[in-house]
């Protein structure tokens, strides 16, 4: 791996972004959006929406990266550009880590536009620290992305790629403790949302919007976050192979 | 691994390769040799293993037998990587890129400037089109992009998967004289192609049909013996003397 392939290909991807104005209109319009709505629809019932929205302004930014992210590689298996990479002298992590560069740069901004919306216009309010949910947003971004890399192997078309949505993100957005908290889950399933990454992403924002102070939990749950997504951008390396059947 | 080591490897050597893909042996018990600086020609039918064969040498095929080396190395080894340019049927560039964006981003990933992008664009004749989006071009301007990727620093082997099928007659005379120039300058070239008429711009032919190897010889000696009086004829009368 070499910083200079690395950064390359991190430019590279944020100038195809770059091309596609509507694509990054999209990525930070429909979050923001999105929180409008839910900020809207709990106007007035007391502290809904300092409840749900901390850990929704994470989720968001997750299922979309997720997709932009497996649609892009797939992409690239598909039309040759990888084949052609990877006949190259670039390290497997060069791509991965590229890829993950340019789309957490993409989550900064994502994540500074939507949270200064909430803070800022929808009136959201957490105890902690609201620097620290733009970055718990950011992680969630980062884990969105590496999700997306290492999941895109498994699918051949754009068909089954964007159905490993569905079939990735929402028993996470069940089991993550929006809906039933966590606790209260059946045994097994509760067992089911401690393997699960989101858990520890909703988890770190619910610390936020109920603690002044950083605990240890909210620590706990941001680097069960980041070793997810490390762990699924190896994952997302290993997957990319130089030579094919 | 070899015994002792050639001072002077071969660019290719192939021996005995067999790749075999969806149950069918695409590629069947094939060997041949490449000097170091020849013009040769890969000639055959749609889906008769050209594609598999350039694979396997630029190292992405998983070969079920045979050894493949270039410049005394096995296909595929880290050392080749900016040794070895290829060129995939399809162009495999980034449509949403400009021209020059993507040549910029392949050298630095051979370690070259944009100088050498800029270079390498003029060799396609694109100079004119550097600023605009791949996606916007024509399909033979999109495939040149893809040939000038293949040009990209200075590759001792070009592995050329047809390259110039589709293009304009006086680019691709361009193309095969750019082809000629490079290899006397001792580039090896391996071009694949399905029209018969290019094999007359080769100086050496490796005729395939079914996964194997049906000839292999210079194109002037392929026409004397088979008495043909074009390419075409000389593949249809060597397929019918092996069917006999």
């Amino acid at each position: 791996m070499t910083l200079r392939r690395t950064t390359a290909t991190a430019r590279r991807v944020l100038r195809q972004l770059r091309h596609d104005p509507r694509t990054v209109g999209l990525l930070v319009a429909v979050p923001a959006v999105l929180m409008g709505i839910l900020a809207w629809m709990l106007h007035g019932r007391d502290h809904d929406f300092d409840t749900f929205g901390p850990p929704l302004l994470g989720i968001f930014p997750l299922i979309v990266m997720f997709l932009v992210t497996s649609v892009a590689t797939l992409r690239e298996r598909t039309s040759g550009t990888l084949e052609r990479l990877l006949t190259m002298p670039l390290a497997k992590a060069d791509f991965v880590v590229g890829y993950g560069l340019a789309f957490g740069l993409t989550a900064v901004v994502q994540a500074l536009v939507v949270s200064g919306l909430c803070f800022g216009l929808y009136g959201m309010h957490v105890e902690g620290s609201a620097w620290l949910v733009v970055v718990v947003a950011v992680m969630d971004a980062l884990l969105g992305t590496a999700l997306g890399l290492s999941v895109s192997a498994l699918a051949t078309t754009e068909f089954q790629a964007v159905q490993f949505m569905p079939a990735f993100i929402l028993p996470q957005l069940l089991l993550c403790g929006i809906i039933v908290p966590r606790d209260q889950l059946p045994t097994v399933l509760h067992w089911v949302s401690d393997a699960l990454p989101m858990s520890y992403a909703v988890g770190a924002t619910q610390q936020l919007s109920t603690s002044a102070t950083v605990t240890s939990t909210f620590v706990v749950d941001v680097a069960v976050v980041a070793a997810f997504a490390a762990g699924a951008l190896v994952l997302g390396a290993t997957t990319l192979r130089r030579r094919t059947p | 691994m070899t015994p002792a080591v050639d001072p002077d490897p071969p660019a290719v050597r192939v021996e005995h390769l067999t790749v075999v893909r969806g149950g069918v042996r695409a590629v069947d018990d094939v060997s041949f040799v490449v000097h170091g600086g020849s013009l040769v020609g890969l000639l055959g039918p749609s889906g008769c293993g050209k594609t598999t064969l350039m694979r396997s040498l630029v190292g992405t095929q998983i070969v079920a037998r045979g050894v493949i080396e270039l410049f005394g190395l096995p296909a595929g080894s880290r050392a080749l990587r900016d040794r070895v340019g290829y060129v995939t049927q399809a162009p495999s560039v980034y449509t949403d890129l400009t021209v020059v964006e993507n040549l910029r981003y392949f050298a630095a990933m051979l370690g070259h400037d944009g100088a050498d992008a800029d270079r390498v664009i003029a060799a396609v004749d694109l100079t004119a089109r550097a600023g605009a989006l791949v996606g916007r071009l024509s399909g033979g301007e999109t495939a040149r992009v893809s040939l000038a990727t293949a040009l990209l620093g200075d590759p001792r082997l070009l592995v050329l998967d047809e390259p110039t099928v589709g293009l304009d007659p006086l680019l691709r005379r361009d193309l095969w004289a750019l082809f000629a120039r490079l290899a006397a300058a001792g580039t090896t070239v391996v071009v694949s192609s399905h029209v018969m008429d290019e094999a007359e711009r080769c100086q050496r032919l490796l005729l395939m049909r079914e996964g194997k190897v049906v000839a292999d010889e210079s194109p002037g000696t392929l026409l004397a013996r088979t008495g043909a009086a074009d390419f075409e004829s000389a593949f249809i009368t060597l397929i019918e003397a092996g069917a006999r």
